[in-house]
């Protein structure tokens, strides 16, 4: 492929790696926290280099305890730093679910709107990389019920590049959920791609006979199902949420309003996940707009499995859109 | 567990009246049961359940209308618990807004399936948007035909509908729109008889629209036909004695085994001939207006059975007990307007079926045969038959045959 000069080639790893390197560069607040981050370059290769560049006092390995130094993260924040705290996956973020719950995102009101905790969390979410039960799951949609933080998932190398410098500008706690799925993707940028918004969904694909809402790295596989789709004669609009919280409710119900059908992406488990809170959501607002019941692709209600035929089974697979849609459309 | 709907009785039948049940809940019922009465505008008719097993539930009462299709009581296999419900209708229910012979007006907010009472086997499945459209555009969701999941009207169905309304409306202006207003006070009778000859005039008209009918007619001699009657009901008690109608009847069911394209139906642009030979019979009924019910099987009965089954229904027509499939299975239609004097019967075939036979007086005439002149009891036969499906070949095979038949009348 003919590169345009202007743009530059790159994959999500390094897109997020040039957030955090423009954050730091930018303000002398900005610090990068977390388990590996620094000697070893992060679990997933992330911040590798940055503790060359930057030194150790921005780039700082932790002990393996997410409860303190996430808590740490919160107390750097309140005194007027701008930390980002790296959590190697969400499943460990449980063990920091204390101090972003009960203080990152209360402090505020607890204080009577004295203390603002502008901290950026990172971690990676999602399964499919075998690495099983212990490494996999998607929390995203559990975090998005907590008022008081925001909760960012990139899916595109332009959101991987551009949220994070928006979340730091944030007076208040932004989570952002990486999909580990992700880091490999390659694509082009411009090279001087900077922040972007975090609070509207996009419409990465106009259609209009069944709106696909989705986030993350189920984005591409709702993208390949619409194309698979569009040969069969069916218009399939697909919705990037971008952000779980705040839910950008007007552009889907936009959607649904015009396409009249609407199937929820979600790689999370179905029962109490954000693909419920996005159904309700429809219901509320565009009760009578809809030509068929809403319909849900989530992960199965299991442990994510190790075995990848299983783990494969588990989770939401483009097969599964097309022919959910296909059913919703009898065709 | 089955339901038991309001069934059409007539391509034109669009609601009934339950006049009366003849079962309660826990009554066992078989197939071919009589288990209710309908008031159609053909009059009342006795409407038999096609299925074995126990009324579980009646949900509708005597005394209402109700639209085809509409589920008048729940049929459970033998053994099976009954419902938990209780077996009658809650006292607010189901008094249905049927659509006018004018055709579709939407009230909003009374659509069928928002009745409360309802049990959930009477809803009508529809998506919100294509309840909302079908608001917008005035269309009556109890006549829509859903394609969605289960039944459900969805979008397209009530697009459907809309588009279909439209095309009915355009090429005949205010055929079947006439308000009726003043008729609505006057007695029940004529109301009645204003509702059959609606109906009447909707079938007679579709089919002079549609139907390209060709006529034949024969002359037959019916000495040796009424000889053979006349010493065979002479061996007969009064009871038993045999009217000429059997023998015609018996003959065209006959004549149809040879000629069999001219019983059945013209659907969807082509000819379904029919095997069971149900001949429709025609009775005008006293107060105005005729009903054609159906004589099942003719071709296998004898005679006798014959003769026992017009006249049961003959008595059953008189006393307005018709059954339901004896008001809509009729492969062709026999017209005997000899009572009256009527030489020739010129007949307007009843759609879908293909052909109608008719059978005026039998005269004294002259009739030449051999060279000689002798004067001899005559029949007129007529053949109304559908163009698009037979041509007069087949039509004049078919009267050939009739004539051959009331020949040897000892062997029909």
């Amino acid at each position: 492929m003919k590169e345009n000069p202007q743009m530059i080639r790159l994959t999500y790893r390094e897109a997020v790696r040039e957030a955090i390197r423009e954050a730091l560069r930018k303000d002398d607040r900005v610090f990068l926290m977390g388990e590996d981050v620094g000697r070893y370059g992060g679990c997933f290769a992330v911040s590798k280099g940055l503790l060359q560049e930057f030194g150790p006092e921005r780039i700082r390995d932790t002990p393996l305890s997410e409860s303190a130094f996430v808590g740490a993260g919160i107390g750097a924040a309140m005194g007027g730093m701008r930390p980002i705290v790296e959590i190697m996956t969400v499943n460990f973020s449980l063990l920091a679910a204390d101090q972003i719950l009960n203080n990152a995102a209360t402090i505020l009101h607890m204080s009577g709107g004295q203390f603002n905790i502008p901290l950026v969390i990172r971690m990676a979410t999602g399964g499919g990389r075998q690495v099983a039960a212990q490494h996999s799951h998607s929390l995203e949609g559990w975090y998005a019920h907590i008022p008081g933080i925001k909760v960012l998932t990139p899916a595109t190398l332009e959101d991987a590049r551009g949220m994070l410098w928006t979340a730091l500008e944030d007076p208040d706690p932004v989570l952002i959920f990486e999909n580990s799925n992700l880091y490999n993707m390659e694509g082009q940028l411009p090279a001087d791609a900077g922040p972007v918004d975090i609070d509207r969904a996009r419409v990465r694909r106009p259609g209009s006979d069944v709106t696909i809402i989705t986030y993350s790295a189920s984005l591409f596989k709702a993208l390949d199902a619409a194309e698979i789709l569009a040969r069969e004669g069916i218009d399939a609009e697909v919705i990037d949420l971008r952000t779980l919280r705040p839910l950008d409710q007007e552009t889907f119900l936009a959607s649904v309003t015009k396409t009249h059908r609407a199937v929820i992406v979600d790689e999370g488990w179905r029962s109490g996940s954000i693909s419920a809170e996005i159904a309700a959501r429809i219901m509320e607002g565009a009760f009578y707009e809809l030509d068929a019941p809403v319909e849900r692709i989530c992960s199965v209600e299991v442990p994510m499995p190790y075995a990848k035929h299983l783990e494969q089974a588990a989770l939401p697979q483009t097969e599964t859109i097309v022919t959910t849609i296909k059913r919703m459309m009898h065709s | 567990m089955a339901e038991f709907r309001m069934p059409s009785l007539g391509a034109d039948m669009k609601a009934g009246t339950l006049v009366a049940w003849r079962v309660k809940p826990g009554d066992r019922v078989k197939r071919g049961d009589i288990i209710a009465e309908v008031e159609t505008e053909k009059g009342l008719v006795e409407v038999e359940v096609f299925e074995e097993g126990v009324v579980d539930q009646i949900f509708v009462q005597s005394g209402e209308k109700v639209p085809v299709g509409t589920v008048l009581a729940m049929i459970r296999p033998e053994g099976m618990p009954a419902a938990s419900a209780p077996p009658e209708v809650p006292q607010a229910a189901v008094k249905e807004h049927v659509p006018a012979e004018a055709g579709p007006e939407v009230k909003p907010g009374l659509e069928v399936s928002h009745l409360p009472g309802q049990p959930p086997e009477r809803r009508i499945r529809v998506s919100p948007l294509a309840r909302k459209l079908a608001a917008e555009l005035g269309i009556d969701l109890s006549t829509v035909q859903g394609t969605g999941p289960m039944g459900a009207i969805e979008r397209a169905d009530v697009e459907r509908a809309a588009a279909k309304r439209l095309a009915e409306k355009a090429p005949t202006p205010s055929v079947s729109e006439k308000p009726v207003p003043p008729t609505m006070e006057k007695p029940a009778a004529t109301e009645f008889q204003i509702g059959m000859r609606r109906a009447i005039a909707a079938a007679m008209s579709r089919s002079n629209r549609e139907i390209p009918h060709y006529y034949l007619e024969t002359r037959i001699d019916m000495s040796r036909a009424l000889r053979w009657l006349e010493a065979e009901n002479q061996r007969r008690s009064i009871k038993e004695r045999l009217l000429p109608a059997v023998l015609l009847i018996k003959a065209v069911a006959r004549a149809l085994g040879e000629v069999p394209e001219l019983n059945g139906y013209w659907i969807d642009d082509r000819l379904q001939p029919q095997e069971a030979i149900h001949i429709g019979f025609a009775i005008s009924l006293r107060q105005g207006g005729l009903v054609v019910p159906a004589i099942h099987h003719v071709d296998l009965k004898s005679l006798d059975e014959l003769m026992e089954a017009l006249r049961d229904l003959i008595t059953r027509v008189r006393a307005g007990r018709l059954r339901s499939s004896e008001m809509t299975d009729a492969t062709i239609t026999v017209t005997n307007l000899g009572d009256l004097g009527v030489e020739k019967v010129f007949g307007v075939i009843y759609p879908p079926q293909v052909a109608l036979v008719g059978f005026g007086k039998i005269t004294e005439q002259p009739w030449a045969e051999n060279g000689m002149i002798g004067i001899r009891p005559v029949l007129t036969a007529t053949l109304a038959a559908d163009h698009r499906a037979t041509d007069g070949h087949q039509g004049g095979r078919f009267l050939e045959a009739l004539n051959r038949y009331l020949q040897e009348a000892a062997k029909l």
